[in-house]
């Protein structure tokens, strides 16, 4: 071969580390599919902090934000006003099917089908489980509290006051600077006379949930105004405040938590069900003995176990931006 | 691979995991509730005991992604350069934080401006001041 001796004696003074990346070798002593799932999965973390990034930026823009205890305070089964039991739970989910997973790769080093199966189905489980609490978050979200993209219930007092009873003047009821409320929605019934609408809202001092009906919609009711869709714009008098004396009515809240929630736990959420889709895919294959005939431990179920460990790593910021913060 | 454990060592070592990071998440979860005050404890005036739970809720974060990371993902047990070929680039994100929270900052303190100049109304030609200004240009009288 020509040139033979120059490469010889160069391969003769380099240590072996740097030899490594003369060809043929693997530097890194990693598989080539293993390799790319890690740079993948560093394009995908970018794309996920884009997202948070996008967050934190738009609620450091915005005066007030719906803080997370209130919006995030229900449960299935009639569980309301405790604060981030839920999402809690969701997150142990992932951090269980996380644990399995590990497991399911243990399984495979050591070549034992029937363990890596069985760790695999409990991974499957946790990760629809969490998909099912998740469709329920919505739902709840959309369903009873009317959150959409384009539109946030979710509002915040700016100022301290008393709201008005239903016969327009100030009740018991008062709220400080940074007090929550969520705008409820109030059903259309036009045989109602005014006496019965503002009968309704009577020895109601409590949140309520939905079941005000009134006769109109776009209708200023004196101690409430509802707007075009329904909602329920309860009026108040400002104690402190830029203006205080004066009657104002409660807005809706910043437009974009809604659209950033959906978006970025949405766009979570998809990765977790595209992640139980292949591990379902390599759970049936593990089965079927395929990996067992490659010899190489099972590597198909280590890539999915980092694509599912990665999952894990985002709600883990996702739970401290959306939930805890 | 973690071709230093025995077997029952790894195994062990992932039960360990799973405990270390429930109990980083329900401490997350108290210091969270701690700081919006529904531990009996009113703190919301003491701004620094907010940044330090905000300080405290990130840093436990990292370091769950660390552990799931390092551990989990066995990015401990593989060649350094490879590591350092997916984490340093995520360093990039740093001046990201910076650049963005700076503008939703300055965003926030001049919405008032903005809205200001937004409800401003021509009042009519621009007078000529010192510098001559085409007939088209109208001036904004703000206020």
């Amino acid at each position: 071969m020509a040139g033979h001796d120059t490469t010889e004696m160069e391969h003769d003074v380099h240590t072996e580390q740097e030899n490594a990346w003369d060809g043929g070798t693997q530097p890194f002593r990693i598989s080539y599919g293993k390799l790319m799932m890690w740079y993948f999965l560093l394009s995908d973390a970018f794309t996920f902090a884009g997202f948070l990034i996008a967050y934190g930026t738009l609620r450091f823009s915005s005066a007030t934000w719906p803080v997370p205890d209130f919006v995030f305070s229900t449960a299935p089964f009639g569980v309301e006003h405790r604060p981030l039991i839920f999402v809690t739970i969701m997150s142990f989910l992932l951090i269980i099917s996380s644990v399995t997973m590990v497991r399911a790769v243990q399984e495979g080093h050591r070549e034992n089908k029937r363990g890596v199966v069985f760790w695999m189905l409990l991974t499957v489980l946790g990760g629809a489980g969490f998909l099912g609490c998740q469709a329920w978050e919505w739902t709840n979200l959309i369903g009873n509290e009317h959150m959409t993209v384009t539109r946030n219930p979710f509002g915040t007092h700016v100022e301290s006051g008393v709201y008005l009873g239903p016969d327009g003047k100030p009740s018991e009821e008062t709220f400080n600077v940074g007090g929550s409320y969520l705008m409820h929605k109030a059903e259309l019934n036009t045989s109602l006379s005014d006496e019965e609408v503002v009968a309704g809202f009577s020895g109601h001092d409590d949140e309520g949930h939905g079941g005000h009906a009134v006769n109109a919609y776009d209708k200023d009711y004196g101690f409430m105004y509802v707007d075009e869709e329904g909602f329920i714009h309860r009026k108040f008098v400002v104690e402190e405040g830029e203006k205080p004396g004066s009657v104002q009515m409660e807005l809706f809240g910043p437009v974009a938590f809604g659209a950033l929630f959906f978006f970025i736990t949405g766009f979570h959420g998809f990765h977790v069900l595209s992640g139980v889709a292949f591990l379902l895919i390599i759970l049936i294959n593990s089965a079927s003995g395929i990996y067992a005939e490659r010899k190489n431990g099972y590597e198909m179920v280590e890539k999915i176990g980092l694509y599912w460990h990665f999952v894990d790593l985002v709600w883990v910021f996702v739970f401290l931006v959306f939930y805890l913060l | 691979m973690s071709t230093h454990k025995t077997y029952e060592e790894s195994i062990r070592s992932v039960y360990k995991g799973l405990a270390l990071l429930a109990v980083v998440t329900l401490f997350e979860v108290f210091l969270s509730l701690f700081g919006k005050g529904y531990m009996g404890v009113d703190v919301h005036e003491y701004t620094w005991v907010l940044a330090i739970i905000a300080i405290g809720l990130i840093v436990l974060s990292l370091y769950k992604a660390y552990f799931i990371i390092y551990e989990f993902m066995h990015m401990g047990y593989e060649v350094k350069g490879l590591a350092m070929s997916v984490l340093l680039p995520v360093l990039l994100l740093v001046w990201a934080l910076i650049a963005f929270f700076q503008e939703g900052n300055s965003w926030k303190e001049r919405r008032e401006d903005v809205k200001m100049r937004q409800e401003a109304k021509p009042t009519g030609p621009a007078q000529q001041q010192g510098m001559l200004l085409p007939e088209d240009v109208y001036l904004l009288q703000l206020s």
